[in-house]
């Protein structure tokens, strides 16, 4: 009889502290509103280039954190963003469709432009200046190369070039090892499959 | 004897203190004992617009223009930058990419000017003789016009560290003299011929600094350098707080930071900079250009090179003008034929591998190396699995666990690497060095901090563009606000016309543009 | 294109095939020691282990489609090596070449190869056939200097019967030949109820015997004389530090001590502990295996501490007479925890870890 008291008081003690414990963490560890779609939109590249289908990244990934839309739709993010949001969301990652194409940037023929202001309405992030009648200038530093300035120009001034290299910004290959290059070999096939 | 064990003698003062780990590669110093020679005047000289870390210089002059020596020919933007100057007296005859010594053997925009022989100096800075009596500030500026950046190898802006701080005083002047990179003997041969230049320098930065105190550390592979700096100071009356320390021979002893340890026991914490800990550290090349920018008025246009390598016909300690290309200099010393060469930049531990030779002598040169294919060779064998030894940790001057940090690197966990202070490793190359396996773990390190830098570009420019998207965003909004009041206020006073509102609604969108504008 | 190469462009010459070859030395005068005790038996086994090592790793090679050059790294032959001075004398053939097989493929193939495998190759196989055969694995032969057995060992032939054939084929029992290690002797009188020092001094224990190795015990760790020249070989070569063997030796001996001095009666002598069984062996040459030990100093002591509680408290408390083996395995385990929590500080930091 007392081992089943024992049994009884030990377990209900138990149960008792997990209880207040958990009550404890939940207070301290208490998470304001739905931040999935910031987590979401802080992956994203913020080209805010709409192929992915929605406005821009924030609604993208407003679409994505409702499991309203896959993870695989942001082109220029490419196979690591997919990874990323894939991994944040706890889904199966699903293969991008399309390549990431190199970074690119727009440029203006100045001397064709003949300043209609409609590119500077279509940019994402107010990356063209000019006014009405003058010549209009991408700002290379804040151009996201989205390309939605290419169709709205009426006289086709607007070319994409590909975004120069920099000394600065070179990095490091992985060496070309063979140990190197088979770990790299397996883990772009594993990506591919999972 | 075992780390721990040095540890609990430094800490009771019962040993000297000294950096953790280190290697002894072979010396090599087979230049040593050459007397240093001018190298001649090449035919043209090529000058990069950018031979610092910081911000790259724009040029002054057009192609056809006339320039002297020590001229200055670039001029610096931004704060972390220093001007170019002409090297000798010629035209500009172009202005275009070009490779400079780097791993990527990408060029950038350089000036080339072919010389007239003449030499015609540019004597329009003033020599400064009584430089003791000048405000430090104005011996700052001295410096930073002369374009003095750090010899040793870093090439970071002189002037920016020749700084009094109030908050961090300068107690102690370190003056650099390790030279710890096998087979280079630039500094040892400017110490042995140019000591008495050298302590001016010093002598130069202790009054910028407001210091009496100062060391000149020397490696004891390098005796007749300590001797020279000795009698040296011993002649001068001034300079009575100096001491010369012969350090026992171990790399990476120049490390700045390692320097520092070692002599004072101070660390110079994650994130600081020597000046923190009361210590100011310079190159004894930068101390004598120093002293050559100050009292004599000359702009930094020439500096020493060790040309050596078991592949060089006449291993030599030249003085080259800056901007001379290297194959001209690997002529003069018999070699000709790349054929089974590399060629690296630098010493063999930090250096670069050059992919040819057609590169120019820039303010980083302190070595060019001609090693053979078959010995350059046996430091990259095949890459084996890491067994674990432990030798890279007991290498690493920094106390890092390499073979985890390159595993980490290598699979592309960054985050981790980060946590395992993968910033924290200085590329010295011990671990490398030691490492059984074979395991190319610089190599791996240099990999991950590029992705890691590559990554926050990334994610900079992503938070910057996603600011200015929201901005466009509310703007958009604001204006449609405005629209729909002005729509709603119109309607009460001219119910009937309403065809009229989209012209002028642009108005506002471009007018912010305009200030976007001028903000930019 | 000319393939990018990272500084630094010089390498001081170690290998891992050096590196195995040194550790190999090392074990010679143990090597030595095992073949005056058990004479040609020690040989045969040690010449079966690492041919069945080295055979091993080349079908694994084979079948894995690697480059056979591996072979040459020395470290299947090490592992034969080892494997072989942790067996008694009287291990048959066969399951001398089951040790190997099992030390290869499942100690270290199954993992990836030299350089992945989280325990020691010739450990786990040698407490696989622990397991397994646990009669065979606790059966020691008189060596030849001690009693004198009814047995030749320095006749090859005679081995050569032992060893292929068992002692049945040469008509002698079991009991003839073998006799009780110091440390089983020890355990089975303690739970008879006899005194320590009662068990040691009917065994006629000494401890310059056990120093120098003439005792009942597997061929390689009976001598604490060889391996200790082996183990200071390898420290003098750099091969190892002495953070594993001394923490873990130190550990051993400090809580022996403790406890003897509580207890004498049922806990042994320190002296006793250091000499006896795989200890020496285990410190010197498994417990420091590169691979399946911490990288950092702080934790290889971490490791060699660990090793030791365990080792005592098995020999103490525990079912086996014997706890060294197991208490690397063990401690194996624990590598990547400590390699990840006791990093060394680093230059500038307040901690190792942020």
């Amino acid at each position: 009889m007392t081992g089943l008291f024992y049994a009884l008081l030990s377990l209900g003690g138990f149960a008792l502290l997990a209880g207040v414990v958990l009550a404890i963490a939940q207070q301290v560890f208490h998470v304001e509103g739905d931040p999935m779609v910031d987590k979401v939109d802080n992956l994203l590249p913020q080209t805010q280039c709409g192929q992915c289908g929605y406005p821009g990244c924030k609604p993208y990934a407003t679409a994505v954190a409702a499991l309203e839309a896959e993870v695989n739709h942001c082109v220029p993010g490419g196979e690591r963003t997919m990874l990323a949001i894939a991994d944040l969301m706890g889904v199966e990652p699903k293969a991008v469709e399309q390549e990431a194409a190199a970074p690119m940037l727009a440029f203006v023929r100045e001397d064709e432009c003949i300043g209609c202001t409609l590119c500077i309405k279509a940019c994402p992030v107010d990356a063209i200046i000019g006014a009405p009648k003058q010549y209009h200038t991408i700002l290379a530093d804040h151009c996201t190369g989205c390309e939605l300035c290419v169709e709205p120009c009426p006289v086709d001034c607007i070319d994409m070039l590909v975004k120069p290299e920099l000394i600065e910004h070179w990095s490091w290959p992985l060496p070309k090892t063979r140990r190197s290059q088979l770990g790299h070999e397996r883990r772009e096939h594993h990506a591919g499959h999972a | 004897m075992p780390a721990m064990l040095r540890n609990l003698a430094q800490r009771l003062g019962m040993m000297a203190h000294s950096f953790d780990g280190g290697i002894h590669p072979a010396q090599h110093k087979i230049s040593a004992a050459l007397a240093s020679e001018p190298c001649p005047l090449s035919p043209i000289h090529i000058l990069p617009m950018k031979m610092h870390i910081g911000a790259p210089c724009t040029s002054l002059v057009a192609v056809g223009d006339y320039v002297l020596r020590g001229q200055k020919i670039a001029k610096s933007e931004g704060y972390v930058s220093v001007p170019v100057h002409a090297p000798t007296s010629g035209r500009v005859v172009r202005i275009e990419e070009y490779a400079i010594p780097h791993p990527s053997g990408m060029g950038i925009p350089s000036i080339f000017i072919e010389s007239d022989g003449d030499d015609a100096a540019d004597d329009s800075i003033e020599p400064i003789s009584d430089w003791r009596g000048m405000d430090p500030a104005l011996l700052r500026e001295r410096a930073r016009m002369c374009g003095l950046a750090g010899l040793g190898g870093a090439v970071f802006p002189t002037f920016i560290k020749l700084v009094q701080d109030s908050r961090f005083p300068i107690e102690t002047v370190v003056l650099n003299g390790i030279e710890c990179e096998p087979w280079l003997t630039n500094d040892h041969r400017l110490m042995v011929e140019y000591a008495d230049e050298i302590l001016t320098g010093l002598a130069i930065i202790m009054h910028m600094v407001k210091t009496d105190s100062a060391i000149i550390a020397i490696e004891d592979n390098k005796p007749d350098a300590a001797k020279a700096i000795q009698l040296a100071l011993d002649a001068r009356d001034d300079l009575d707080d100096v001491r010369v320390v012969v350090l026992p021979t171990r790399y990476p002893q120049g490390s700045e930071k390692q320097l520092i340890y070692s002599l004072t026991g101070r660390e110079v914490p994650a994130g600081k900079l020597p000046m923190h800990v009361g210590v100011l550290c310079q190159n004894v090349g930068t101390t004598r250009a120093l002293y050559q920018a100050v009292v004599l008025g000359q702009p930094l246009t020439e500096r020493m090179v060790s040309v050596s390598g078991d592949a060089m016909p006449r291993p030599a300690n030249l003085r080259v003008r800056i901007g001379t290309p290297m194959r001209y200099v690997f002529a003069r010393q018999g070699l000709e034929d790349f054929d089974g060469v590399r060629i690296l930049h630098g010493g063999p531990m930090m250096g670069e591998l050059l992919r040819h030779p057609d590169v120019p002598v820039v303010k980083s040169t302190n070595g060019m190396l001609a090693m053979r294919e078959a010995s350059f060779m046996s430091a990259h064998t095949q890459e084996q699995a890491c067994i674990r030894c432990g030798h890279c940790s007991e290498a690493c001057p920094a106390g890092l666990v390499p073979n985890l940090l390159a595993d980490q690197c290598r699979s592309d966990q960054f985050d981790k690497a980060e946590s395992y202070n993968l910033f924290d490793c200085i590329e010295c190359g011990a671990c490398s060095y030691v490492c059984p396996s074979n395991i190319p773990l610089v190599h791996y390190f240099r990999y991950g901090k590029g992705q890691i830098a590559q990554q926050r570009r990334e994610k900079g420019f992503a938070e910057a563009s996603r600011v200015r998207s929201e901005a466009r965003d509310m703007r958009i909004e604001q204006e449609k606000q405005a629209r729909a009041a002005r729509r709603s206020s119109v309607r009460k006073t001219h119910p009937p016309k309403v065809e009229a509102e989209s012209a002028p609604a642009s108005e506002p969108a471009e007018s912010s543009k305009m200030e976007q504008e001028s903000k930019d | 294109m000319l393939v990018m190469l990272s500084s630094p462009h010089a390498h001081g010459g170690d290998s891992i095939r050096t590196m195995m070859l040194t550790v190999i030395l090392a074990l010679m005068p143990a090597a030595a020691v095992s073949v005056y005790l058990f004479g040609w038996l020690a040989v045969l086994l040690i010449v079966v282990c690492m041919l069945a090592c080295l055979a091993t790793e080349a079908i694994c090679l084979k079948l894995m489609g690697k480059s056979l050059t591996t072979l040459l790294d020395n470290s299947a032959a090490l592992t034969g090596l080892l494997l072989a001075l942790t067996l008694p004398a009287l291990t048959p053939w066969w399951m001398a070449v089951v040790g190997s097989v099992f030390a290869i493929v499942l100690g270290k193939q199954v993992y990836g190869g030299l350089g992945y495998n989280i325990f020691n190759p010739a450990l786990s196989a040698r407490v696989i056939l622990l397991i397994s055969f646990p009669l065979q694995m606790t059966t020691w032969l008189a060596p030849m200097s001690l009693a004198v057995p009814p047995v030749n060992l320095y006749d090859l032939s005679t081995c050569l019967t032992l060893f292929f054939a068992g002692p049945d084929a040469l008509q002698l029992g079991l009991d003839a030949i073998s006799m009780a290690s110091p440390l089983g002797h020890v355990k089975t009188e303690w739970t008879l109820g006899v005194p320590v020092a009662e068990a040691l001094s009917g065994y006629q224990y000494s401890y310059l015997d056990a120093f120098l190795g003439k005792e009942a015990g597997s061929i390689g760790e009976t001598s604490v004389l060889a391996l200790l020249l082996g183990g200071i070989f390898l420290m003098a070569r750099h091969s190892i530090t002495w953070h594993i063997p001394f923490s873990y030796l130190a550990t051993v001996a400090l809580l022996a001590a403790l406890f003897s001095s509580i207890s004498p009666d049922q806990f042994a002598p320190p002296m006793f502990h250091l000499f006896a069984g795989g200890l020496m062996l285990c410190a010197f040459f498994m417990a420091t295996d590169p691979v399946s030990s911490p990288v950092t100093p702080i934790g290889q002591i971490v490791f060699g501490v660990g090793c030791g509680i365990l080792t005592w408290s098995i020999r103490s408390f525990g079912g086996y007479p014997e706890g060294a083996m197991f208490s690397v395995l063990l401690m194996n385990c624990a590598v990547p925890l400590i390699d990840h929590y006791f990093r060394p500080r680093v230059y500038g930091h307040e901690s190792g870890r942020e």
